[in-house]
C-alpha cells in the first residue's frame, strides 16, 4: 500500500464546489499521510475541467470512454475499481453527490478496504485513518478509525476548502478500463426536475419551508421571496414526505447538505436532522411562530411571528432595500 | 417473487436533545428512558416492497439482527402483513460495526433460499453510516440501486425509481438486486390494522442466534474512538420593533446587509 490518496470526480459535475471541497480534503489528508494526490475523473471530461484539476493534483487520470459518459453504476463501480487499483491507495475520496454515495461501500468492499459516510474531518493517527462525522441524527459528532486499507470515504464536500493549486500542472493519463458488457442494472431513463429559480447545491443564499408552511401553494410564497433575493429553495424532510416539494429539494441527514452564506428557514421547527443539513452555512436566520422552536438557537437572528404576516412585508421590504 | 427487507432496531431518534446523553464507557447512546422502533428507512423498504408484492404477486420476508428485543421489529413487520420473519440474535453490548452486520445478514438470507430483491434502507437514525446495504449487496454477488423511493415489476425484471441530485432515474434491474431504500411521499409506512397486530403475535418466527449463523466476525471496518455532544448553539438576536412593519424592516435589513456582502 502506497500514502497515497485517489479522489474520484465525475466529468460531467465539472470542477465544482463540491469536486474543490474534495480535492482540499484530499490534498491535506495527502500532506498527513506524506503521500501523493491523485485525481480520476469518470466519464469524458470537459478540456476546462481537467486543466483546472490538474492545477491542484499531482496525477490526473483520465477515464474517457464514451460507455463512462452518462452514469450507469456498474460500469462506475468496475471502471473505479480499476483506477483506484492502480494506484494501491491508503485513501480514496468522493463528493456528496447520489452516485458517490451509490458506490462508496461497494467499492470499499472490492478493494479489501473500509467505507465511510459523509465525513466532515480527516485525519491521521498512529497510521489509521479517522473520519469525524455526525451521529445520531445532528445530536451527537462520532470518530470512526477505520480498520481496513483503503479508507475508501464520501465527504460532506462543500465543508472543506477547496484545494490550493500546486503551481504546476500534473501529467494527465487516459486509462482504457475493462467494462463488463452487459450490466444486470441499468438507468434507462433520467428526469431532470424543472426548477424556477436557481439550484440549490451551490446557492450562496438559500429559503427552506417546512411542515409549517401547510401546503404546495404556500410554497409559491416563498419561491416569490427567493426570486426577490436570488435565493434557491429548499425545504425540510417534512414539507417533502407530504409532497409539497420534491425529494431533489430535502435538505439535512438524508437531504442536501447546503453551505450558503445565508440560510433562512422559514416555519421550520429546526430538528436535528434538518440542522444537519445546514450546518455549513454562514449566517441561519428564522421565521417561527414559536419562540421555543428549535431552529432559533442555531439562529443568528430571527422574529417570532406567523410567516404568513412576515412574508408579504419582507418581500415588499426587501424589493425597496436590494433595489 | 421473493422480496427480502433487512430491518434494524434503534434508539427512538425522536428522543430531543436536551434528553440525550452519552455512555462514555461504550461510546453509545445511553439508553436510558428512550423507547427502540424500527428505523424510520427500515419501514420505508417494508412499504416499498409491500406495494411490489401487492402489484407482482409474490412474499415478503422481513429479516432483523438485534438483541432480543428486536422482535418487536419483525413482529410489526408481520403485522404490516409480511409472510415470513426471521430474526438473528445477539448477546447485548455495542453494536456490531456494518461489515459484521452484513456477513449476518448474507448468512441469514442464504438460509431462507433464494430471493429476487432485497431492500434495506439507506441509513439508520442511530449511527447514519449507511454502508450495510453496499456491504450486503457484495456479500450476496448481487448489483445494487441505492436511493430508492419505489419498484414496479415490468417483464423480467423491475423499475425502480432513484432518487437523484437533479430530480430522479428510472432504473431497470434484470434478475436479483438489492436496493436501498429512501423516503418519499408514496412509501409512507402503513398502520398496521388491530386484527393484523394481534394475528402477527401467532405467526411463526424463524430465530438463529449469531453463533448458530456460523458467521466469522473477525474483520471489522470502522471503530468508534470518539463520540461527544459539541454545543453550537448560538445566540439568536430577535428583532425588535413596536409593531409588525417595524420588526420586518429591521429583519430585512439583517438580511440585505448578507446580500450586500454576498454581492
Amino acid at each position: 500500500m502506497s500514502n497515497d490518496v485517489v479522489i474520484c470526480l465525475f466529468a460531467s459535475n465539472g470542477y465544482d464546489r463540491a469536486a474543490q471541497g474534495v480535492a482540499g480534503a484530499g490534498r491535506n489528508l495527502a500532506a498527513q499521510l506524506g503521500g501523493s494526490m491523485h485525481a480520476v475523473i469518470v466519464g469524458p471530461p470537459e478540456e476546462v475541467t481537467t486543466s483546472a484539476i490538474a492545477a491542484v493534483s499531482d496525477t490526473v487520470t483520465v477515464l474517457d470512454q464514451p460507455e463512462l459518459a452518462d452514469y450507469q453504476p456498474e460500469l462506475c463501480l468496475a471502471a473505479l475499481q480499476q483506477a483506484c487499483e492502480q494506484k494501491d491507495p491508503a485513501a480514496v475520496l468522493l463528493g456528496s453527490d447520489t452516485a458517490s454515495l451509490e458506490l462508496t461501500a461497494r467499492l470499499a468492499a472490492r478493494l479489501g478496504g473500509s467505507p465511510m459516510s459523509d465525513g466532515t474531518a480527516l485525519s491521521v493517527a498512529d497510521g489509521a485513518i479517522r473520519v469525524t462525522r455526525s451521529a445520531y441524527g445532528g445530536k451527537a459528532e462520532a470518530v470512526f478509525e477505520l480498520k481496513k486499507s483503503p479508507a475508501v470515504v464520501w465527504l460532506r464536500a462543500r465543508g472543506f476548502e477547496p484545494a490550493p493549486e500546486t503551481g504546476g500542472k500534473a501529467s494527465v493519463d487516459r486509462l482504457s478500463v475493462e467494462l463488463p458488457d452487459e450490466s444486470p442494472v441499468r438507468v434507462v431513463e433520467r428526469h431532470q426536475e424543472t426548477h424556477e429559480g436557481i439550484p440549490l447545491d451551490d446557492a450562496k443564499l438559500v429559503v427552506g419551508g417546512g411542515r409549517g408552511i401547510g401546503g404546495a401553494e404556500p410554497f409559491d410564497e416563498l419561491r416569490q421571496l427567493a426570486q426577490v433575493m436570488t435565493a434557491a429553495v429548499g425545504a425540510s424532510r417534512a414539507a417533502c414526505d407530504e409532497g409539497w416539494v420534491p425529494p431533489s429539494a430535502q435538505i439535512g441527514q438524508t437531504g442536501k447538505k447546503i453551505a450558503p452564506e445565508l440560510y433562512l428557514a422559514i416555519a421550520i421547527s429546526g430538528a436535528a436532522q434538518h440542522v444537519l443539513g445546514i450546518s455549513d452555512a454562514k449566517v441561519v436566520c428564522a421565521i417561527n411562530n414559536d419562540p421555543d422552536a428549535q431552529i432559533f438557537r442555531h439562529s443568528h437572528f430571527g422574529i417570532v411571528e406567523d410567516y404568513r404576516k412576515v412574508v408579504p412585508l419582507l418581500i415588499e421590504r426587501l424589493r425597496v432595500l436590494t433595489s | 417473487m421473493r422480496i427480502l427487507v433487512c430491518m434494524k432496531q434503534i434508539l427512538d431518534p425522536d428522543v430531543p436533545a436536551r434528553d440525550f446523553r452519552i455512555d462514555d464507557s461504550r461510546n453509545e447512546a445511553e439508553r436510558a428512558g428512550a423507547n427502540l422502533v424500527p428505523n424510520i428507512f427500515c419501514e420505508n423498504a417494508l412499504e416499498t416492497a409491500l406495494q411490489l408484492r401487492d402489484a407482482a404477486s409474490g412474499s415478503v420476508t422481513a429479516l432483523s439482527f438485534g438483541t432480543e428485543e428486536a422482535e418487536d421489529v419483525v413482529r410489526k413487520a408481520l403485522a404490516m402483513t409480511v409472510e415470513e420473519a426471521a430474526l438473528v440474535t445477539r448477546p447485548e453490548g455495542p453494536a456490531p460495526d456494518a461489515l459484521t452486520v452484513a456477513r449476518v445478514l448474507a448468512a441469514a438470507a442464504r438460509k431462507l433460499g433464494d430471493f429476487d430483491v432485497v431492500m434495506v434502507g439507506r441509513e439508520s437514525g442511530d449511527w447514519g453510516v449507511g454502508q450495510t446495504g453496499g456491504l450486503l449487496a457484495e456479500e450476496l454477488g448481487l448489483p445494487m440501486v441505492a436511493l430508492v423511493d419505489r419498484a414496479e415489476p415490468i417483464d423480467g425484471g423491475l423499475t425502480l425509481r432513484r432518487q437523484t441530485d437533479y430530480g430522479f432515474d428510472d432504473v431497470e434491474a434484470h434478475g436479483a438486486v438489492l436496493a436501498t431504500i429512501t423516503n418519499s411521499e408514496g412509501n409512507v409506512p402503513r398502520i398496521p390494522k388491530t386484527r393484523d397486530v394481534m394475528k402477527s403475535y401467532r405467526k411463526p418466527l424463524t430465530t438463529w442466534s449469531v453463533d448458530e449463523l456460523g458467521v466469522a466476525a473477525d474483520e471489522t471496518v470502522a471503530e468508534v474512538v470518539e463520540l461527544s455532544m459539541p454545543d453550537k448553539h448560538i445566540t439568536c438576536e430577535f428583532v425588535e420593533g413596536d409593531s409588525l412593519d417595524e420588526r420586518v424592516d429591521a429583519f430585512a435589513r439583517k438580511i440585505a446587509d448578507v446580500m450586500g456582502a454576498v454581492g
